[in-house]
């Protein structure tokens, strides 16, 4: 008796597994060797920073002529010099570079025009009357950068991102996110950032705002590699000449320009 | 005789008792007045003054771009002191505006001519004087009057919306109550300039006064007629207004004309007869001031770009702290942070509350209790336009029919969990557009 069950049973279970490998073999979908091997080398962790639906949408794209080789930003320059091996292709090597929120206007900081209520999301903020902050560059506080964010590089800490360079890769996916476009991808070599954008004049900043720059053009001044220029009322530095000595950052009256001493946040020191 | 009214809404305490019998009453000339060059839907109006310059009372200031734009005109006699960038108190921009400061004479300008024989007008010539005098919708949208009264399909009723059923405004019933000839004679031009065949004036019940006054007015015309409205919001809604006299639904996506109604203001009708008949540009509205906040609530006529704050004084200041300052109805209306933000052609109440009546409520999770289903206007499903909203998916809460969303705020009256519908649509509707 029991022997019959074992028999009927394991037969069906041949017989599908017979149909199931020759299906399998008759409708395979052929793949090229060299997308396999790409989507080996790509980290696999689908985070999206590359603009493709996951690591094998990118593999797919590699293939393509003139195809942008360089795009995995989590797997930084090892990554890219793998896959140009494979392709046998030239890759540009982009520097490593990491996400700056322009905006020290924390809580207590930047003034607030009104008490917002209702959804904690800055484009939704922003949509009502243009935000809750006095400043019309500074930072709105939701923290929808954080959210977006694939690697868990930012933390809201009292109504401002702070960005962690170890974590960051500098996919600039927060960048698209931030309604005000405060965010910016620089590179890590660059240490000495002014953290304000706005194009107010210095009376009007510093009725907004203690850490705003004022346009006073101190840091002009000082520096020794004319690295700075005053654009607009906002101090801007020219990376092409900035050595980072940190003069400006000391000279600084409003602490808006900041020297980011370690691999830490700029935040984390300020 | 018999109450018409439309499916679902809600009940709101009306509070219309603070202003009721308010006759509307001439506010003081301001000191300044700051005019947006933008006040309607559409394009800006372009500056003609330059800073420095002279200007009378119902001089045209701002010369109409394109078709769907209106001329801008001073509300004030006396001297332009800038031309910049003002707050718009709605969209909350800053907006290109003329600053005028008054010269306290109130002169007018010449007044533009007179067409007591409107009957021998043409359509397009009605357009264009109404046009030229700045006339918007002005229930709250502001839209072009002009292009309303020249729709390209065939209109043949004409509504007029008395019915004005946000809470605490009382600015309509007003002027129905002191000016129902004139009111008449504007839905009678806009019956001709339409050439519709039949007019209905709806007004809610609880305007006793109003209704008793048209009624006597409407008496006289063969082709008017008078339909009173049970308590409703969002009855003043032109598609539930249809939908509750006539019993038409204007399909979604669609506009009044393709059912063949066109729905007007009673104020937006008083204004074109001052236009057509006595040849007087749009310079001032009926604006409500009330609320506990304010010492004397009062119906005011206000010259357009009157700051907020100037109304509040001529209302005998606030009564005590103030905690919300409302520029329009409580369900619809922009709360504003800054009291100097003028008056603008759509702008029909100020409401002021002091700083206990307002609440702070915290956000919680949709628990699909479905009051907003039962509530909304539309026949929308609110919550999940608000999740899919939520989740950013706007694909998803495209597919909910947001678009057809009115945003009357009746889904977030009755929430129990508090979630900012309304906040969502716009915002949903916002990231469709880019």
């Amino acid at each position: 008796m029991i022997l019959n069950s074992i028999l009927f049973l394991g037969g069906i279970g041949l017989f599908f597994g017979l149909g199931l490998a020759f299906i399998g073999k008759k409708l395979a979908v052929k793949r090229d060797p060299t997308e396999e091997k790409i989507l080996q080398i790509l980290p696999g962790s689908n985070c999206g920073a590359c603009g493709f639906a996951g690591c094998a949408g990118y593999a797919a794209e590699c293939l393509g002529e003139n195809a942008d080789i360089g795009k995995c930003a989590l797997g930084g320059e090892k990554v890219v010099r793998q896959i140009s091996d494979v392709l046998g292709r030239e890759a540009k090597i982009k520097e490593d570079s990491v996400a700056v929120v322009f905006c020290q206007g924390k809580e207590g900081v930047s003034k607030n025009r009104f008490t917002y209520q209702g959804i904690t999301d800055c484009s939704a903020a922003n949509l009502i009357s243009e935000g809750n902050k006095e400043c019309e560059w500074a930072c709105l506080g939701f923290g929808t950068c954080m959210e977006v964010c694939p690697f868990g590089a930012i933390r809201m800490d009292e109504g401002i991102p702070l960005i962690d360079e170890e974590k960051c890769r500098g996919c600039g996916i927060c960048i698209a996110a931030c309604p005000r476009g405060l965010i910016t991808l620089i590179s890590k070599r660059h240490r000495v950032y002014v953290l304000c954008r706005s194009k107010e004049k210095g009376k009007k900043v510093r009725e907004m705002c203690k850490k705003g720059c004022i346009g006073c053009g101190l840091c002009v001044k000082v520096c020794p590699m004319e690295a700075i220029q005053l654009k607009d009322n906002l101090a801007v530095i020219d990376y092409d000449k900035c050595n980072n000595c940190g003069k400006c950052v000391e000279k600084c009256p409003t602490k808006s320009i900041v020297l980011n001493k370690s691999s830490l946040s700029v935040q984390f020191l300020s | 005789m018999k109450k018409f009214t439309f499916k679902a809404g809600v009940h709101l305490p009306s509070y219309k008792k603070l202003t009721v019998g308010e006759e509307i009453k001439e506010t003081s000339i301001p000191q300044q007045v700051v005019i947006l060059l933008s006040q309607h839907i559409g394009s800006p109006a372009q500056s003609i003054v330059s800073k420095g310059e002279k200007v009378k009372v119902g001089q045209k200031i701002g010369e109409a771009q394109g078709n769907i734009s209106v001329s801008v005109h001073s509300s004030i006699s006396g001297e332009v002191i800038d031309i910049c960038p003002q707050l718009h108190p709605v969209s909350g921009k800053k907006v290109l505006s003329v600053i005028i400061k008054s010269d306290g004479q109130d002169e007018w300008i010449e007044k533009g001519k007179e067409h007591k024989d409107y009957f021998r007008l043409s359509s397009k010539e009605i357009c264009n004087i109404i046009k030229e005098a700045g006339i918007v919708g002005l229930g709250g949208a502001a839209f072009p009057t002009h292009v309303k009264l020249s729709p390209p399909k065939d209109v043949d009723i004409v509504i007029l919306n008395g019915v004005e059923c946000e809470p605490y405004l009382s600015g309509d019933e007003q002027l129905m109550i002191k000016y129902p000839v004139e009111i008449i004679e504007g839905l009678k031009i806009i019956m001709q300039t339409v050439k519709a065949s039949w007019g209905i004036v709806g007004i809610e019940d609880n305007k006793p006064r109003a209704i008793e006054l048209m009624k006597k007015e409407i008496a006289k015309q063969p082709n008017i007629s008078l339909k009173i409205l049970k308590e409703k919001y969002p009855q003043g809604g032109e598609k539930q207004l249809i939908k509750a006299l006539l019993n038409r639904e204007v399909p979604s996506g669609g506009l009044p004309m393709d059912v063949g109604v066109l729905v007007d203001n009673v104020g937006t009708s008083f204004a074109i007869r001052e236009a057509v008949i006595r040849g007087l540009p749009l310079v001032s509205r009926v604006v409500t001031v009330s609320g506990w906040g304010v010492f004397y609530p009062k119906n005011l006529r206000v010259r357009i770009g009157s700051s907020i704050s100037f109304l509040i004084e001529e209302c005998g200041g606030f009564s005590f702290v103030p905690g919300k300052v409302i520029m329009g109805g409580p369900m619809m209306g922009i709360t504003q942070y800054n009291l100097e933000v003028p008056v603008v052609k759509g702008t029909s109440g100020i409401l002021v509350f002091g700083q206990k009546e307002v609440k702070k409520e915290n956000i919680r999770d949709c628990i699909r209790c479905s009051k907003c289903i039962d509530v909304c206007p539309m026949g929308l499903v609110p919550c999940m336009i608000a999740l899919y909203a939520e989740n950013q998916d706007w694909e998803k809460a495209k597919g909910y029919n947001l678009l057809d969303c009115i945003e009357c705020g009746a889904c977030v009256y009755v929430c129990p969990a508090k979630r900012p519908i309304v906040q969502y649509v716009k915002w949903a509707k916002e990231k469709l557009k880019c």
